[in-house]
């Protein structure tokens, strides 16, 4: 089956104060990879089981393929999905869990039934079927695991027979809800490897839940980043890094989190920063308090500029993070990366002084969303 | 060699310290154990011993000598028509009530577990027998099927049928008995596989709708009944151990008459009524055996929880 | 039709509840029936004559129904006395102490667990007879005075119970027995009720012992007491009967719809965990 498109209009679950959704709007284009990532809580599993089917929908339409499906079983929306838990049969052997999706489809009810089964299926369809999951275990390398059962497995080995039991059928889409948040550190690295190049090689449209910003962004051809029961912003991973929209944004993604400093906007439409004009010019109509966000990479050590107090650095290999409380403020607490042999030259008290490019600086009103805002002459000059 | 000479002197050292604190402790654990470890051999391992002796012996309560006769007993048991009889009665007795009691609680607990704000009362009108005393309630299960006066025969009459004399007819006794026994367990077992199916995790009844499971034969074949496996063995095993026991029906409902006893019952008849002792620990015996052999299963499930 | 879908597994919920209930409800509506109406078999809820004084006193007068209540409480409560002063030190010993013999005692109680007391009741009774004990509350309670089913379920609880505070509490001073009794057995109080719960239950409903003891009717717990009544009463009176069937299952089934989760949990602990 080709890729399938996937299309949310106006989803609400829940209503008055406690809605666990807001009316999304989402379109999921055939072939991308779309990650769903937010803190807990924020409704994106909520989604999710919505798109599969498994709740339904308080308002809104979940069409795939262009059709209709918000009253449709999830088992007639031909979506496979990858659970958590993993959620795989433990009376089942690897082949019988990688082939149930299969029969269940292939196979009339007679032939699934327990002991007189076997008479009654076709041994063309049973055939077909194990060939089918000696393809899907080969894809996942699982293929000498065929004869365990799920408890026999490592959590790695578990993933992969619920991936093999995805992807034996061809799905109009994989919905995938945390898969890898189970799996210890090195192994969630090298899966989400593994994950980027089936969906390379498959070309099928991926759904992937995370609460975790780097799979999203390692992964994601866009992401959907969601808070409260909204989409804060739906973009590519560099759209989210390099433009957040809001301030919710900015702080999820990127590590180390970005530095926000309270600026006001003057009624000229000028940036304060600690009594002190910045090159930076906002509309006027956001006159008032403001944040400014600033990401660790785009402070440099200075002769001049605002005096930091170094209070720890960290060691990440290729590069340094340091941390520090600001002289004009001491509630205000900076990080800046600086690449591994750049040298930190405080003084006898542990300060240094910082500064930043204008235009790298990301500016949000009181209402937390992305200000525009332009260099003024002083920082041209 | 040195090494290992060297490391021995202080582990010999440890020990010897250590064991005047753990001494202190083991007999502190050996009076804790004494009341019980005698109760457990004056109420289980004496009588035991007691029975083995008794079985192979014609000893009567009372009487002035005893004989050892060998194992005349076990061959008498077996050419003893009321014996054989009261094993037949419980077999058919645990033919009736092992099936029903099983899969009507199933299906009851299916039903139940659905529910979700009348859940609790279904729940307790289905577990209500389990708690009432048998004795009164099989004294109202006679009046209930009366001939003449009962409702249950009203009803039949009512729909044009002959009244039927549950338990004067020695054909209807055991049957008629078994239904009230499954009266009596099927909410213990329902309690039992609601249990279980609380257990089984939501997202694999999910993981089956998105295979394509769309049916509920589908999801039961899939998940429920698979995943219900050990809770099903387990409640065969308690329904056969308890069919095996029955007595109170007996008691009440027909006293042994009309070739109606049961297994315990007889034994009862036996050991207490009749005083011949020798012959009923021989009995008893043939009785413990079958239970036992019932047991293995259930002791299984829980020695699992012991060593996991 | 899909309401009528929705409507099935009540209706197939409620047909076999009818049938679960008819015994209860025949009961109490006999109970307070006079005896002309007992060939009336419709199931309408007033009788026609409110005999339910009648009945009642009649079921009280006629046997001594105080006395067999007392009875079963005096059984119910010495027995599980016992049974808990004797189990939470084994249990606590078992699953917190080393000793020697340890594993030996822990197979020997789940061996015992096997064991109905309808195997042990013969060998129980000769020896209750030699030493003259029969027909006495003593005997009717002894064979029970060890639950090897409590110790086994009170150790499965220890055994969950922190190491940490154990010792903690050992060098602050606490003795084992306070530790036992006053730490380890606290934390374990849901075991206690449903233990407690299934004891009560399983010696109120006995009848098998005491009819074995227990001869004295003054001495009969409930169930020998409403066998001894219904064969006084041979049939005849139905309406007494059936008040005294409903005096003799009215405790255990107040409290059971009293307290609905304890009762269901203790039942069938045996089953469950």
């Amino acid at each position: 089956m080709t890729p399938q498109s996937l299309d949310l209009t106006g989803i609400g679950k829940g209503f008055g104060a406690d809605d666990v959704l807001k009316t999304i709007d989402l379109s999921v284009r055939p072939g991308e990879f779309l990650s769903l990532v937010g803190m807990s809580g924020c409704g994106k599993s909520t989604l999710l089981r919505i798109i599969a089917g498994l709740e339904r929908p308080d308002r809104g339409q979940v069409s795939i393929g262009g059709t209709d499906v918000t009253e449709t079983d999830p088992s007639d929306r031909n979506l496979a999905m990858v659970f958590q838990s993993y959620a795989l049969y433990p009376h089942m052997s690897v082949r019988q869990n990688i082939a149930t999706p299969l029969r269940m489809r292939r196979l009339s009810l007679g032939a699934r039934m327990p002991l007189i089964g076997r008479m009654m299926s076709s041994a063309n369809a049973l055939q077909e079927i194990e060939a089918s999951v000696m393809q899907a275990a080969e894809t996942l390398q699982i293929a000498h695991l065929l004869d365990r059962k799920p408890a026999q497995l490592s959590g790695g080995q578990r993933q992969r027979v619920a991936l093999a039991r995805a992807l034996v059928r061809s799905p109009a889409a994989f919905l995938m809800d945390e898969p890898l948040s189970n799996l210890d550190a090195k192994l969630r690295a090298h899966m989400r490897d593994e994950l980027a190049a089936l969906h390379r090689r498959l070309g099928a449209t991926f759904i992937y839940v995370t609460h975790d910003q780097v799979e999203a962004m390692t992964m994601s051809d866009r992401i959907a980043l969601m808070s409260e029961g909204r989409i804060e912003q739906l973009g590519t991973p560099d759209e989210l890094y390099g433009q957040p929209a809001t301030l919710t944004v900015a702080r999820f993604i990127g590590t180390p989190s970005i530095n926000l400093l309270p600026v006001e906007i003057g009624a000229e439409g000028v940036v304060r920063l600690f009594g002190q004009d910045l090159p930076i010019a906002a509309p006027v109509r956001h006159a008032g308090p403001a944040t400014l966000g600033l990401r660790a990479e785009d402070l440099t050590i200075t002769s001049e500029g605002l005096p930091l107090r170094v209070f720890r650095t960290e060691m990440h290999g290729a590069d340094r993070f340091v941390h520090g409380h600001l002289l004009a403020d001491e509630t205000q607490h900076l990080t800046l990366r600086l690449s591994a042999g750049e040298q930190l030259a405080a003084d006898a008290d542990g300060i240094i002084h910082i500064s930043f490019a204008a235009g790298r600086a990301h500016l949000f009103g009181a209402d937390e969303a992305r200000i525009a805002t332009s260099l003024t002459e002083r920082a041209a000059a | 060699m040195t090494v290992a000479l060297d490391m021995d002197v202080p582990a010999d050292v440890t020990r010897t310290r250590r064991s005047t604190t753990e001494r202190r402790m083991m007999w502190r654990a050996f009076l804790f154990v004494a009341p019980a470890c005698l109760l457990l051999a004056a109420i289980y391992i004496i009588p035991i011993l007691v029975l083995a002796v008794f079985s192979v012996t014609d000893y009567q309560l009372g009487a002035l000598s005893t004989r050892f006769i060998g194992f005349d007993n076990f061959t008498h048991a077996f050419s003893d028509a009321v014996f054989l009889r009261s094993l037949k009665n419980t077999v058919i007795y645990a033919v009736i009530v092992i099936p029903l009691g099983v899969f009507l609680a199933l299906g009851v607990a299916l039903l139940v577990y659905n529910r979700k704000r009348s859940r609790a009362f279904w729940e307790a009108a289905y577990f209500l027998p389990v708690t009432a005393t048998l004795v009164a309630m099989a004294t109202v299960w006679q009046f209930l099927l009366h001939p003449s006066i009962g409702p249950v025969n009203a009803a039949i009459k009512w729909f044009g049928f002959e009244p039927v004399s549950f338990l004067s007819n020695p054909v209807l006794l055991i049957p008629t008995m078994a239904m009230i026994g499954v009266w009596q367990v099927l909410g213990f077992n329902m309690v039992l596989f609601l249990a279980g199916l609380t257990a089984i995790p939501k997202d694999l009844y999910e993981a089956a709708r998105l295979d394509g499971a769309k049916s509920p034969i589908d999801r039961f074949l899939t998940v429920t009944w698979p995943m219900l496996g050990p809770t099903t063995l387990f409640v065969v095993v308690t329904t056969s151990i308890s069919a095996f026991k029955v007595f109170e029906t007996v008691a009440v409902l027909t006293k042994g008459r009309f070739g109606s006893e049961t297994l315990l019952f007889d034994l009862y008849l036996e050991g207490f009524e009749y005083s011949n002792t020798g012959y009923a620990a021989a009995l008893t015996l043939i009785f413990l055996v079958i239970i036992l052999i019932l047991s293995i299963g259930q002791t299984v499930h829980l020695d699992r929880k012991v060593h996991y | 039709m899909a309401r009528l879908r929705a409507l099935l597994p009540n209706i197939i919920l409620a047909s076999g509840a009818f049938v679960v209930l008819l015994p209860f409800y025949w009961m109490f509506l006999t109970s307070i029936r006079s005896p002309a109406e007992i060939f009336d078999v419709s199931l309408w809820p007033i009788p026609k004559v409110f005999d339910a004084g009648e009945n009642y006193a009649r079921a009280a007068n006629q046997v001594p129904m105080a006395r067999f209540m007392l009875n079963g409480v005096i059984v119910c409560l010495g027995i599980l006395i016992v049974q808990v002063l004797t189990a939470v030190p084994a249990a606590y010993a078992l699953a917190k102490l080393k000793f020697p013999g340890r594993k030996l005692l822990l197979t020997l109680v789940i061996a015992a667990l096997c064991v109905p007391i309808q195997a042990l009741a013969l060998p129980l009774f000769v020896g209750l007879a030699k030493l003259e004990l029969l027909n006495s509350y003593f005997a009717m309670m002894a064979p029970f005075f060890l639950s090897v089913f409590a110790i086994f379920l009170f150790h499965q609880s220890f055994r969950s119970y922190p190491d940490e505070i154990i010792e903690a509490a050992r060098m602050d001073g606490f003795s084992e027995m306070e530790i036992c009794w006053g730490l380890v057995l606290r934390g374990s109080l849901p075991s206690l009720a449903a233990f407690s719960v299934f004891s009560v239950v399983a010696h109120w409903n006995d009848l098998y012992w005491p009819m074995i003891v227990v001869t004295d009717i003054n001495l009969a717990p409930p169930p020998l007491g409403m066998l001894f009544f219904s064969d006084v009463e041979s049939g005849a009176n139905y309406g007494a009967l059936m008040a005294g069937a409903a005096i003799i299952t009215a405790p255990m089934l107040v409290c059971f719809l009293l307290a609905r989760r304890h009762f269901i949990a203790g039942i069938t602990m045996t089953g469950v965990k």
